[in-house]
């Protein structure tokens, strides 16, 4: 028998582990990512997998530091996904050091700084991606048309290397040839110019286009149908609820029907709203970060309904065109409050922590 | 197609579907064991005051002679298992996690297996009193033999304090491996449900439920068959889910309401009894045998012939294990119990008591222990808690020494079924944590009382020291006083004295 | 400009008036506070805080003069409960947790010569002068100070060990400890 003298049941487990919970969101990261590296060509692979590996290096630098042991840690997968996260929100023909910074600022400041994994108060994807848009607005919003691989846009090998080391290897080139805003990037510029919405959604891509990803943006904008596959089966997979996820796009979808009856002219349809931007892949991958949400349902509710609300508020009447991740950031600094506030009830007693009373005939009080 | 009685089921939060692993032993007919060369029965089976001894060392008893009786309301006796001598009677491994000692009495069989005198049986135990079968209940030392060994007569007088309108009985067993309820329900459907009936009568119910998971259909026909005739008496299907057998719960999936918190079943107008218990009261009622043997399940992949074996209170495991072909694989784990509720044993050399409803001895692959990481706040314990618990919350708290602060978010009302543990992707120990918890807790309020004590006591020395000082002091006093008055008496003598002298002078000068 | 300093003066001193006032006439008379952590302590008088009794060491812990951790039979229970009435902080793990002794009178070695029951806080030793003493092992609180005197060392601290209703469970391995063997 083993030597641990007192170890408590329960002597079986179910199958969960933390290496098992990234594996599978990672897998279902994986058909949007890869449509991602299709649109968008080669220097998007050399940014995903630089991201990755600055990632795992930054892990790896700040665990030693800590004096924890690096191969446990490193091997729970958890730093892997957080720079695939954020390489899904980064521009695709980004250089090389967004990729690089960003990775560092997630992992030393969104997350090691805290305590390490499931200490963090944000989610780390997103403290890097806002800190990047903060500091370099203009790297960060220059966003390219697809251009498939092997197709006539596509750049080669040579081009990809220089579009993603620009001054390294070549002299930087210009992307003017290649660059096109997001939806939600033109329409902001359109409405703000007094453009009537109406025209200026005719010449953007028709929705469908948006459903199905040949629009421009970051890999995770693009392409709603694959993320929301992916959320679906981390759905099926129970490695999230239905709440979070719901309750966002709800809320984002409901104030946007709202807005948008009052003025067609002015607000933007619930349908781009949902379908565009990282609405979806925020609602089932980053509002669900296991560490940053609330535990209760009540409390999970109250999280995506503000995350929606805060989407809503930031893309419409602010000079930012996404409002996903700053949101997202605004709900987690809630999260304690509202993990302290809207608890469970417990068995046995009513909602104020008081035990149950049954009167004489069997109802309760 | 079987058919069972129909009744609304509710469901309950949270819990747990862990593989339920009964195909090792739910095909293997109850057996009885050989007579071991040495039993040792505690004195403290139960919930409640040890038993107090009524024999001593080399006394010769017979087989049902009680060889303890019960110490207070709340308490249960001891009987022999088997005729034999009393070898002794003191400290002996206990059948806990701790390894401590135990008063135990060690019992050599003499292989003759005789019975002593039983005490006369009812020729209809319908026909008693409700309060005469709680005391034969009581005499014959039964107690819960679900595992909670709360001494069975208490329950059954709870009908005087509450008003009960119906009986329960738990053939959920939902805990893996374990197969023994089983069984008892399919081999001996008729007596089971007998004592289902006695007990009913004892608590004066109108309606009795028996209650079995869907795992185990031919259980469910069994006793559906047996109660056919018995109009008062359902058989209901519970779905297969982890912790259905917790008597709150099994009330809350039948009736929809929950027991109020630090209160009982009862405060619903119902009790909860275990099949076994059932069976035992039937022995009880019908024979007059006392509780000296029980069905135990041996299960696990380290174990050679898993089986259900009946066994004499007090045989050693170590005799259990060798029946079953002893060890085969490297054993991780020997648990008393299930594995999700059940405690480690230290060692085979521990006996059997009245609680022991199985014993499982696991291997590495089965103990499934990983290596503890993190919390990510992942809430599967509070999605799996079926007491709407926050377990990460309250083990939080624990580890960073804020046990009041876990009491204030209802460490108090967890049930230690396991189901956050079961399911937590970190491998946290919550359940240990909670027990620690527990406990810390229940020792500091022994060192709060005796504190108090304490101080009643050196209150009571110095206002004793102050009273002597006190009385020395008057003492002295008053002895000054008569030195005083002495003083001055000796003084108006001498006073008197000299006057008299003088005058002696003068007469004598004359 | 001078407006502007004449009204911050003006403010100034009316708040500090206002304050002095307050603090004469608010003021709190002696020391609740002294009261309150007395009723937290053991209250045997054991001495081991190093003051002369439970009192004179609540009015050192009440004026800041003695730490939180002084009491050995208060132990962390003792320590938790007074940092939480004062609002400070304290590291729990320095407190050493006393293992709670209980005294044991060597029958053989005892010659009765009194001097042990006379000094105990909670008269926990029974016997009388010339007879054998003995040890109510309820009443002790393991205070030592009977332990100190006895001419022929017969007294003996014992640990109070578990027994099966005093026994829990402890708290699980910490998983630094194990990640730490783990690296």
């Amino acid at each position: 028998m083993s030597e641990e003298a007192f170890i408590s049941g329960p002597y079986n487990h179910s199958k969960a582990s933390i290496s098992k919970t990234m594996g599978l969101v990672m897998l279902a990261l994986v058909p949007a990512t890869v449509f991602g590296w299709y649109q968008f060509g080669l220097p998007t692979i050399f940014l995903f997998v630089i991201t990755i590996l600055t990632a795992l290096l930054a892990e790896a630098i700040a665990l030693k530091m800590a004096g924890k042991p690096v191969r446990t840690f490193l091997m729970d997968g958890s730093a892997i996904l957080t720079g695939w996260l954020l390489a899904m929100t980064l521009p695709p023909w980004a250089p090389w050091w967004i990729g690089v910074l960003g990775a560092f600022l997630a992992i030393i400041i969104g997350k090691q700084v805290f305590g390490g994994i499931g200490q963090n108060l944000f989610n780390p994807a997103m403290v890097a991606r806002v800190a990047l848009l903060i500091s370099f607005p203009l790297e960060m919003t220059l966003f390219t048309s697809p251009a498939p691989l092997y197709s006539q846009h596509s750049p080669d090998l040579m081009q990809s290397l220089a579009i993603t080391f620009p001054g390294l290897l070549t002299e930087a080139q210009s992307l003017d040839g290649y660059t096109g805003a997001t939806v939600l990037g033109y329409l902001k510029i359109e409405i703000g110019r007094g453009v009537d919405l109406q025209q200026a959604l005719g010449s953007t891509e028709p929705l469908w286009n948006t459903f199905w990803g040949n629009i421009g943006g970051s890999m995770g904008e693009t392409s709603a149908i694959l993320i929301l596959l992916g959320g679906l089966f981390l759905l099926y997979k129970r490695i999230i609820t239905w709440i979070i996820p719901v309750a966002m796009l709800g809320t984002l979808g409901g104030l946007a029907t709202i807005f948008h009856l009052v003025d067609p002219q002015t607000y933007i349809g619930p349908m781009t709203h949902l379908m565009s931007g990282a609405a979806i892949l925020g609602a089932f991958f980053i509002a669900t970060d296991l560490v940053t949400s609330p535990v209760s349902v009540r409390g999970q509710l109250v999280f995506g309904a503000g995350c929606g609300l805060l989407t809503f508020a930031i893309r419409t009447w602010t000079g930012y065109p996404e409002g996903v991740a700053f949101a997202v950031m605004l709900m987690n600094a809630c999260t304690p409050l509202i993990d302290h506030y809207l608890k469970p009830r417990i068995y046995g007693r009513d909602k104020k922590g008081q035990p149950l009373i049954y009167n004489e005939e069997g109802g309760k009080s | 197609m079987k058919i069972l009685d129909q009744m609304k089921l509710f469901k309950i939060r949270g819990g747990v579907h862990p593989e339920d692993c009964k195909n090792f032993a739910a095909e293997q007919g109850i057996v009885d064991l050989p007579m071991p060369p040495l039993l040792h029965i505690p004195l403290q089976q139960h919930i409640g005051a040890p038993a107090q001894p009524l024999v001593k060392r080399g006394d010769l008893v017979k087989k049902g002679q009680i060889l303890a009786r019960s110490q207070g309301l709340v308490s249960a006796p001891v009987h022999a298992p088997t005729s034999g001598r009393i070898m002794g009677i003191g400290g002996y491994p206990a059948h806990h996690a701790s390894g401590l000692l135990i008063r135990t009495i060690t019992l050599k069989p003499d292989e003759k297996d005789q019975w002593g005198k039983l005490p006369a049986v009812a020729s209809d135990p319908f026909q008693l009193l409700p309060q005469q079968i709680a005391q034969r209940v009581a005499d014959a030392g039964i107690v819960g033999m679900g595992g909670a060994t709360f001494p069975s007569a208490v329950k059954l007088n709870l009908r005087k304090r509450y008003h009960i309108d119906t009986l329960v009985i738990n053939g959920a067993e939902c805990e893996p491996y374990l197969t023994c309820d089983d069984r008892l329900m399919r081999e001996k459907p008729g007596d089971v449900l007998d004592g289902i009936q006695l007990m009913g009568h004892a608590l004066g119910v109108k309606s009795t439920i028996i209650a079995i998971e869907n795992n185990k259909p031919q259980a469910q026909n069994a006793m559906f068959n047996a109660a056919k005739d018995f109009p008062d008496v359902k058989v209901v299907g519970l779905p297969t889910r982890y912790p259905m057998g917790s008597e709150k719960h099994l009330v809350q999936t039948l009736t929809g309401k929950e027991t109020p918190a630090r209160g009982l079943t009862a405060d619903l107008g119902i009790v909860v009894h275990n099949v076994a218990t059932a069976l035992a009261v039937h022995e009880a009622l019908r024979f007059g045998n006392p509780l000296i043997s029980r069905v135990m399940t041996v299960s696990g992949q380290a174990i050679k012939k898993p089986a259900n074996i009946r066994v004499l209170i007090g045989t050693p495991l170590s005799h259990l294990v060798d029946f079953c072909g002893g060890f085969v694989s490297e054993l991780e784990r020997l648990i008393s119990g299930g594995p999700m509720m059940g405690q480690p044993l230290p060692s085979t050399r521990v006996p059997v008591i009245k609680g022991s409803n199985g014993l499982l001895a696991l291997t590495v692959d089965e103990a499934k222990s990983g290596e503890q990481m993190p919390c990510i706040r992942c809430a599967s314990c509070v999605q799996a808690c079926p007491c709407g618990l926050l377990p990460l919350e309250m083990a939080a708290n624990i580890k960073a020494g804020s046990l009041d602060a876990s009491v204030n978010i209802g460490l108090l009302d967890c049930i230690s079924c396991g189901s956050c543990a079961y399911v937590c992707p970190s491998h946290i120990p919550l359940v240990q944590y909670f027990n620690y918890a527990k406990g810390e807790l229940a020792s500091r309020q022994q060192v709060q009382h005796k504190q108090g004590e304490t101080k009643r006591l050196a209150e009571a020395r110095t206002a004793r020291m102050e009273a002597i000082k006190k009385a020395k002091r008057e003492a002295m006093l008053k002895r000054k006083e008569e030195m005083k008055r002495k003083k001055e008496q000796e003084a108006k003598k001498q006073k008197e004295q000299a006057e008299k002298q003088q005058e002696d002078k003068v007469e004598a000068s004359v | 400009m001078i407006s502007a300093i004449l009204i911050l003066a003006t403010l100034g001193i009316t708040m500090g008036t206002l304050l002095g006032i307050a603090s004469k006439y608010l003021a709190v008379e002696g020391n609740p506070l002294q009261q309150e952590i007395e009723e937290m302590l053991p209250g045997s008088q054991c001495g081991q805080c190093n003051y002369p009794g439970c009192t004179p060491a609540a009015e050192a812990i009440a004026n800041g003069d003695a730490a939180i951790t002084i009491c050995p039979p208060g132990g962390k229970a003792l320590v938790e409960s007074l940092a939480e009435k004062l609002g400070v902080s304290v590291e729990l793990s320095d407190v050493e947790e006393k293992i709670p002794t209980v005294a044991y009178v060597h029958e053989s070695l005892c010659i009765g010569c009194t001097k042990c029951f006379k000094r105990c806080p909670t008269d926990a030793i029974i016997g009388g002068s010339k007879q054998i003493h003995a040890v109510f092992a309820d009443a002790c609180t393991g205070c030592e100070k009977c332990y100190d005197v006895c001419p022929t060392e017969c007294i003996e601290m014992r640990p109070i060990q578990p027994t099966l209703q005093t026994w829990y469970w402890p708290l699980p391995n910490k998983e630094g400890e194990k990640m730490a063997k783990a690296a």
